[in-house]
């Protein structure tokens, strides 16, 4: 991937520091500061949620035209501390952790089925499963390839953090994630395949420039939670939360792309996430949240955090394609016009 | 679509989720009535126990919606 385009002062600020030599951050804190202060959200903040997209990448597969050398860089490091504390400060403010909850497994885990129980209303995978058109759900994988080109590597962070029954757990579900072996089973690999049969580009990163703020927060979001040690309880309450809510929205996808005639090859990845999800929330839920605030209960509150997370933000992304959706605009920065002739 | 290879390594254990399905690992064999192996995409299986799954015998979630209880 190549660096993406500015979308304010402080994407340009770090931008051009990004493609020089490691070492000079000139005024980037002073720019950070300058843009916090300006914004009046930090989760939609188109500046701000690349600028730290563009940060986090460096710590995943990094950029072509920049120099590796980088990523621990103390000045990028002070000027993502100052925008992670700006993102994590707005989301414990806007969420509402349920509690308290005693630090034992099945209250834990109970919590979460709770949280994320399955609700009748309007949601992005009803809309996608009965009305949404081919260029709609173009748009919605152009929407998630930002995550789902690295389905599961935020949460790999994790797996040194824990130990004992939460990490076999985290581990049990990642090595499913990752095709349990197989290359061609992974489940970012099954959502390039998908990408593919709908006529995209599957090149990791290849649409960043299309995604707004609000899809960029929520994988920020991920990436906050894994990258620090302090927030293992949020990053495992967040992997619960994801799994839990994804079995049946999948089968709805699923449902949705068959509508317009997608074969079996490109809704692969939907019917895996049915049966797999369906596997992974009882695990996610109760051996790894669960069993990790029975090891550390002093989580219990930040597990809860992170799912609390997980869902408000997805929320937020389905909040803003369903709004576009419904005005016949499209939910993307940028157009994408997928090849001709695919499934 | 192969299927995953039967984790013979692992002794068989069967869980029973709290509401939810059986989680199957280990070196099991799943046929179906005439003794047909059953497709195992995973090391890890969830067998469905409310009746509702669309994708049985394995879970899709469905106890969620519709609120399967256990005693």
């Amino acid at each position: 991937m190549r660096l993406p385009t500015a979308r304010g002062r402080l994407g340009d600020t770090l931008v051009s520091a990004l493609t020089g030599s490691p070492g000079r951050t000139g005024t980037l804190d002073d720019t950070v500061e300058a843009a916090l202060a300006a914004t009046d959200d930090v989760l939609t903040d188109e500046d701000v949620q690349l600028s730290l997209f563009v940060l986090y990448e460096l710590h995943y597969r990094g950029f072509d035209d920049v120099d590796d050398g980088w990523e621990w860089e103390p000045g990028l490091l002070a000027a993502r501390g100052l925008l992670e504390q700006a993102f994590e400060t707005t989301l414990r403010q806007r969420v509402t952790v349920p509690g308290p909850v005693p630090a034992e497994r099945r209250a834990v885990a109970d919590t979460l089925f709770a949280m994320t129980a399955p609700t009748p209303g309007p949601s992005v995978a009803r809309y996608v499963a009965r009305r949404a058109d081919r260029t709609q759900l173009v748009e919605l994988l152009v929407q998630r390839s930002v995550y789902q080109l690295k389905e599961a590597d935020p949460h790999t962070w994790a797996i040194p953090r824990l130990a004992g029954a939460a990490k076999a757990a985290l581990v049990e579900i990642q090595a499913d994630e990752y095709g349990g072996g197989s290359a061609e089973r992974m489940h970012s690999a099954l959502f390039a395949r998908t990408m593919r049969g709908m006529g995209l580009d599957d090149t990791y990163g290849r649409y960043v420039e299309a995604v707004p703020a609000v899809t960029l927060a929520s994988l920020n979001a991920m990436s906050l939670f894994g990258l620090h040690r302090r927030l293992r309880g949020a990053i495992a309450g967040h992997l619960a939360a994801f799994e839990m809510t994804s079995s049946i929205p999948n089968r709805m996808y699923g449902d949705g792309f068959r509508r317009h005639g997608a074969d079996q090859d490109t809704t692969w990845y939907f019917d895996e996430h049915v049966e797999a999800d369906a596997v992974h929330e009882q695990i996610a839920g109760r051996d790894l949240a669960g069993g990790l605030a029975e090891q550390e209960p002093e989580l219990v509150d930040d597990i809860l955090f992170g799912a609390a997370a997980c869902l408000y933000l997805d929320d937020l992304v389905g909040a803003h394609l369903l709004d576009a959706w419904g005005r016949g605009r499209s939910s993307l920065r940028t157009p994408v016009v997928p090849d001709a002739g695919a499934a | 679509m192969s299927d995953a290879p039967r984790p013979r390594n692992v002794p068989p254990s069967v869980t029973a989720c709290p509401d939810g399905p059986l989680l199957v690992r280990g070196d099991v064999e799943l046929v179906d009535d005439r003794g047909e192996p059953l497709p195992r995409r995973r090391a890890t299986l969830a067998l469905c126990r409310c009746g509702a799954s669309a994708i049985k015998p394995f879970c899709d979630g469905t106890h969620r919606a519709i609120g399967f209880r256990t005693p």
